[in-house]
């Protein structure tokens, strides 16, 4: 088996208060080179803190994490910028996260610039090249983002990412604010780039969907930890946690005459500054083999009876439902 | 046949835009029934005028910069509520029509109590005291699902979670037992595992209560599960309507099949998506001929020019403003 390229190994992020938010609570994760890793969950699951913590956007609690076997969270200033090169992120609002004040092209230009990628010669050839990988017109250098569509922004936002080449782009809910349409053209995008450079992906969303369609890996989060991880064919066709099985069943799915029995869990998702004793997910658990031991024991996130690769963090993983 | 009750003909909303750069047809020309009972769902994507349609049937258009225009009739109960007076039109807003909207952070009050919000209807409307109308408020929580109901009617927005504050809008939504209710994307901010939860509230209360409900949606997945009937809109315009089933089944018209292709599906390996190509249009200058030719994989010269009517097929439920019913010929095989 290939050396994975990120190697993320027990990462904790509390941020602090009284109680602390456990926000992410010892989460192991690996992906291998050209792999896209879905990572899934709901509001306050702590996803996206994953994404922002592995590259440095907020520092850890504790923990590891290895890109490439260089140990990320011990890097100093110097090393840590030549690292960000390597490492890149999409967020999911292409709204908030261009600057309006820039264009396209100045945007683009920038990290070539801090990077030192390209002498100023080379300069506008290099931005025309980025906005035709992602699909835009070379006019488009000239403009604001607020001149453009929510589609053309995410694609800005995507040439961004790509112009210092990187090897690894964190997707922080890339298409959640686009139209289906739209969505999906940005998709296949990803896709297409993924092939073309050799890219690694953590994709992270709430939409299962969505994931089906990019991820060839993918782990399910709840409040701050990893409940269930396997292959993409395997979770969907056989999902072994409660909570999976229930979200797998609440996507309304574009069939009226779907027959899927739709599992309908109660209450709310709990705070991640108050979890749960035991099993996080006991209180909403309709597991029908629930009990004490799920109210006082944390499950161990382990192999199930699948297979090797098919984790997944319950007591009772193996019962039917 | 039973009559409807809501009747939309020719709806007609347009905007003047900033900087007087020309006229915004968001609505131009829409047309449906809502039935006793039944819950309709208009689907489409930003910018269709799915919204805009919604909250011109209870004149929630802020004017200006928005305007119906004469000749757009929404008749209920046999009475055109765009000709009606303000004081006629509030004793049927919040009362016989009611509406849920998107985002329940902004639609309730924060200084106000959730029971206080929930009662105002009431009281308003069907003159309770404010004893009664506070009963009333606990009547409903417990109706809409909400543990505790007699210690939540104190309760804040700010103390409750994203489910709860919709299920708080639906309270207030019902409290009057409104003939049609409308919800305006209901479960769109919400998480999977919640949206499950609201939208068997709502199948729930609809069979209670036998509202018809307006169900304003951009997910295909929520209007499979949900409607009877199925309103596509695009560019301002229905483009088809039909009975869901039939509608999944077989749409006609290229811009459903085409969303219908673009959806991510659970139960599909992975795989690339069909996109349509291209963006919407912008509202201050729609194409000529069929609004959706410059995207369509099988327009030919007639599209360019002349916009087609809505047309039907079989006994007339199912009807697509597209060309291609009358010259199916016409239609590329897939490639």
């Amino acid at each position: 088996m290939t050396a994975p390229l990120l190697d993320i190994q027990n990462l904790v992020k509390h941020y602090p208060g009284r109680p602390p938010v456990r926000a992410v609570d010892g989460v192991s994760l690996t992906i291998a080179p050209g792999q896209t890793l879905g990572l899934v969950g709901e509001s306050g699951s702590g996803k996206s803190t994953v994404g922002r913590t592995i590259l440095r956007l907020q520092e850890p609690t504790a923990g590891r994490v290895l890109f490439e076997g260089e140990d990320v969270f011990a890097l100093g200033t110097a090393p840590l910028r030549a690292l960000r090169r390597r490492m890149q992120i999409v967020f999911q609002d292409p709204y908030s996260s261009l600057n309006p004040r820039m264009t396209v092209g100045r945007t683009l230009r920038e990290p070539l610039e801090i990077h030192g990628l390209a002498p100023p010669a080379q300069m506008e050839a290099r931005v025309t090249a980025l906005l035709d990988e992602v699909g835009l017109d070379p006019a488009f250098a000239g403009r604001y983002p607020h001149e453009l569509s929510g589609g053309q922004r995410q694609r800005v936002g995507i040439a961004r990412a790509l112009s210092v080449e990187p090897r690894f782009i964190v997707c922080d809910e890339p298409v959640s604010a686009l139209d289906v349409s739209v969505q999906a053209q940005v998709l296949n995008l990803l896709a297409d780039l993924q092939q073309k450079r050799s890219l690694t992906y953590l994709f992270i969303a709430h939409d299962l969907a969505v994931v089906r369609h990019i991820a060839d890996q993918v782990a399910v989060m709840y409040l701050g930890r990893i409940v269930e991880r396997a292959p993409a064919s395997a979770i969907y066709a056989g999902p072994r946690h409660p909570y999976t099985r229930a979200l797998l069943s609440a996507v309304p799915e574009p069939n009226p005459r779907a027959t899927r029995a739709r599992i309908v869990l109660s209450g709310d998702i709990p705070s991640p500054a108050h979890p749960p004793a035991g099993c996080p997910f006991h209180p909403r658990c309709p597991h029908p083999k629930k009990n004490d031991r799920c109210r006082t024991e944390t499950p161990a996130l382990r192999t199930t009876s699948d297979s090797p690769a098919h984790l997944a963090a319950c007591h009772f993983a193996e019962e039917p439902m | 046949m039973t009559e409807p009750l809501l009747r939309v003909r020719d709806l007609k909303t347009y905007f003047v835009t900033e900087q007087g750069r020309g006229t915004a047809r968001a609505v131009d020309g829409v047309s449906f029934e809502l039935y006793p009972g039944e819950t309709l769902g208009i689907v489409g994507e930003s910018g269709c005028g799915k919204t805009v349609t919604s909250l011109s049937i209870l004149r929630l258009i802020p004017e200006p910069p928005g305007h119906i225009r004469p000749g757009s009739v929404i008749e209920f109960a046999g009475r055109n509520l765009l000709t009606l007076a303000p004081s006629e039109l509030r004793a049927i807003r919040g009362n016989q029509i009611a509406m849920v909207f998107q985002e329940p952070m902004t639609s309730l009050n924060p200084v106000f109590t959730v029971g206080d919000q929930i009662a105002e209807a009431a009281i308003i409307h069907q003159r309770l005291s404010r004893k009664a109308a506070r009963a009333r408020a606990i009547e409903m929580l417990t109706l809409v699902g909400i543990p505790d109901p007699a210690e939540r009617v104190d309760h804040y927005p700010h103390q409750l979670s994203g489910g709860m504050r919709q299920r708080v809008m639906i309270a207030m939504a019902l409290v009057c037992h409104p003939k049609v209710l409308i919800a305006d994307e209901p479960t769109t901010a919400l998480d999977v595992t919640i949206q499950a939860q609201i939208l068997e509230l709502l199948d729930r209360l609809q069979s209670e209560l036998g509202m018809a409900v307006l169900l304003i949606t951009h997910d295909l997945g929520v209007v499979a599960g949900q409607a009877d009937r199925v309103v596509v809109m695009y560019a301002g315009q229905v483009v088809e309507t039909a009975r869901t089933t039939d509608l999944f089944d077989g749409p006609l018209h290229p811009y459903t099949e085409g969303l219908m292709a673009a959806v991510p599906r659970i139960d599909a390996p992975k795989s690339r998506l069909q996109a349509i190509p291209g963006q919407v249009p912008a509202a201050t200058a729609w194409p000529s001929g069929c609004r959706f030719h410059p995207r369509c994989p099988h327009a030919w010269t007639k599209c360019t020019i002349e916009e087609p009517p809505l047309l039907g097929l079989g006994d007339g439920d199912h009807t697509a403003r597209c060309w291609l019913v009358q010259e199916p010929g016409r239609r590329k095989p897939k490639t």
